[in-house]
């Protein structure tokens, strides 16, 4: 079975982090992420860029770019994608195109920051 | 408690102090007792966050706390006489805590946090003090901290930041909610305060970057935190991508010697691509707004820069065209001047120079203009009209990075004496 673990915390906080901090942090992690890694259970791992960088696609029609993150509370995230795109009006062509075979709801737009691919050989 | 713990608790008290300090400001309507209050808190924070675990809103509890020990203080002056010891005004946190979150509401903190960093760009302070007093009361940097990223003494920085306070209390603070027109005039203010932290950073020698990059990297928290509260403010974005993308050069900027590395000659492995990423997301969203302006006209030249892999890539087409833009919402021979750079790449050396030619009494004490005058008649062959800017350019250096790289220069006229020999790089500081 395959599990996605989503990672929320305090934007503000984690911005204010020193560099010593960040790494100290990133080299704890990879401690765990290696031995998921050498089992061959580690799927692919992204850290996204602050949430001042993304935008958001309201699936309308026709759909509507915001500004900014996904910011309501009355609906879910159930998935997603990531893509590789020369910049943002291409990724939002793509979320156009995702929105129109599946319309309502939202997609995030977001730039990733760090991303390693994995792979889970089960 | 260790002092990783220590650590965090401060690292969350840095990042609610804006908010904190802002709201606080508001209640009690002077900056001094709001930065007592704040720091009040703050001692409080660190007795009890390590036992309690960290509260879920710190900014919140912050401003509970910070108020309610003002309060108290105020009373026990009145009366004379002690409160018990116990922490009664807070014992009951939690409630009040979710109570006063709910009060946050957006607009109000928004508000609360552009006001505490807008009394910082006083019209009346010079920007040396905007700055100091900017990283003081809104970043909570100490004067210590400060004085040594300004290579001044502790004294001189109190004495800058303490002036600076004065004039800020003297001017009165709007403590009204700004209305539209107002509220962007605000915001224009503070975005061209956070521009020259960033840039007094930015514009440091190679033997003092290391010391002042504090400032550039808290200009981008100062900027990502004003762009999170005003999220489809064109300008907001393209100042933050500005500064990311210049930033992100930083580890390829001075040689182990600390001198200049230009542009041209820099290993582009080592700019930071995660910045570079940031920074171009940004300007693709501002520019989808069609409201153009001078951050983001200067973001989308620096994202020109940051997308060529090489130097030969760079669509030096393009950045002609974004400095004429420039040269329209901004004009000002500086940016005529970073203009013929584009220019002389584009159509060659001598347009260059017919370019910045008139340029020549305003720019007269400017070491730059010399060093790309330089550069052009040297490109053209014109040797010893070459030497003499250049010696000019040496004359007005204001760093020994700058002098340095002029000096290079010169090594290279005297050793490739060919006319129209190559190798002649842009004098410009890349903008």
């Amino acid at each position: 079975m395959l599990y996605a673990i989503l990672c929320y915390h305090d934007e503000d906080f984690v911005g204010s982090w020193s560099k010593d901090q960040d790494e100290a942090v990133m080299k704890k992690l990879a401690v765990v992420q290696e031995k998921l890694t050498s089992q061959g259970r580690l799927g692919p791992v992204a850290r996204l860029l602050p949430t001042t960088a993304a935008a958001t696609l309201r699936k309308e029609d026709p759909p509507l770019v915001l500004d900014g993150p996904y910011a309501e509370t009355k609906e879910q995230l159930l998935g997603f994608y990531i893509v590789d795109c020369k910049n943002l009006d291409e990724a939002l062509d793509v979320a156009r195109d995702l929105g129109a075979a599946n319309p309502g709801g939202a997609y995030e737009v977001r730039p990733v920051g760090v991303f390693r691919p994995g792979g889970i050989s089960a | 408690m260790s002092d990783t713990d220590t650590a965090w608790i401060e690292t969350a008290l840095t990042s609610a102090r804006p908010q904190a300090v802002g709201a606080l400001l508001r209640y009690f309507r002077d900056l001094d007792t709001a930065e007592e209050a704040f720091q009040n808190a703050c001692l409080r924070a660190l007795k009890t966050w390590p036992q309690n675990g960290p509260p879920r809103d710190p900014a919140a509890w912050l401003i509970m706390v910070g108020r309610n020990v003002a309060i108290d203080e105020v009373r026990r002056a009145r009366k004379q006489q002690p409160l018990p010891e116990d922490d009664q005004a807070i014992s009951d946190l939690d409630d009040a805590e979710g109570a006063l979150a709910e009060r946050l509401d957006g607009s109000h903190y928004r508000d609360d946090i552009l006001r505490l960093m807008f009394i910082c760009c006083h019209p009346q302070l010079p920007a040396t003090q905007q700055i100091a007093l900017a990283l003081r009361i809104v970043s909570g940097l100490t004067v210590r901290q400060i004085a040594r990223a300004f290579l001044v003494s502790d004294a001189a920085m109190e004495q800058r930041i303490t002036r600076a306070k004065a004039k800020v209390a003297e001017a009165g603070t709007p403590f009204e909610a700004p209305g539209a027109v107002e509220r962007s005039e605000r915001l224009a203010g503070v975005a061209a305060m956070i521009y020259l932290i960033f840039n007094e950073g930015y514009s440091a020698s190679g033997d003092t970057a290391e010391i002042r990059k504090p400032l550039c990297e808290e200009a981008i928290r100062l900027a990502r935190l004003l762009l999170r509260l005003f999220q489809s403010e064109p300008e907001i974005m393209g100042l933050t991508a500005l500064i990311l993308l210049q930033h992100a050069r930083s580890a390829a900027r001075f040689a182990a010697d600390g001198s200049l590395i230009l542009l041209d000659d820099q290993d582009r492995s080592l700019w930071n691509g995660t910045m570079i990423a940031e920074g171009l997301a940004l300007i693709d969203k501002a520019m989808r707004h069609r409201r153009s302006g001078p951050y983001q006209i200067q973001a989308a030249i620096a994202a020109l820069h940051a997308r060529a892999s090489t130097p030969e890539e760079t669509d030096w087409t393009q950045i002609d065209l974004l400095y004429g833009a420039l040269e329209l919402v901004q004009p000002s021979p500086v940016v005529t001047l970073n203009r013929a750079v584009a220019v002389s790449k584009v159509r060659g050396p001598q347009a260059a120079l017919d370019l910045i030619e008139p340029l020549a009494p305003k720019l007269a004490n400017y070491f730059h203009f010399y060093g790309v005058r330089g550069a052009f008649l040297m490109q053209l062959g014109r040797n010893d009209e070459a030497r003499i800017a250049f010696d000019r350019a040496i004359a007005l250096a204001n760093t020994s990075a700058e002098a340095a790289h002029i000096r290079m220069h010169i090594d290279r006229l005297i050793r490739d004496s060919q006319p129209k020999g190559g190798g002649a790089r842009q004098g410009a500081k890349a903008k």
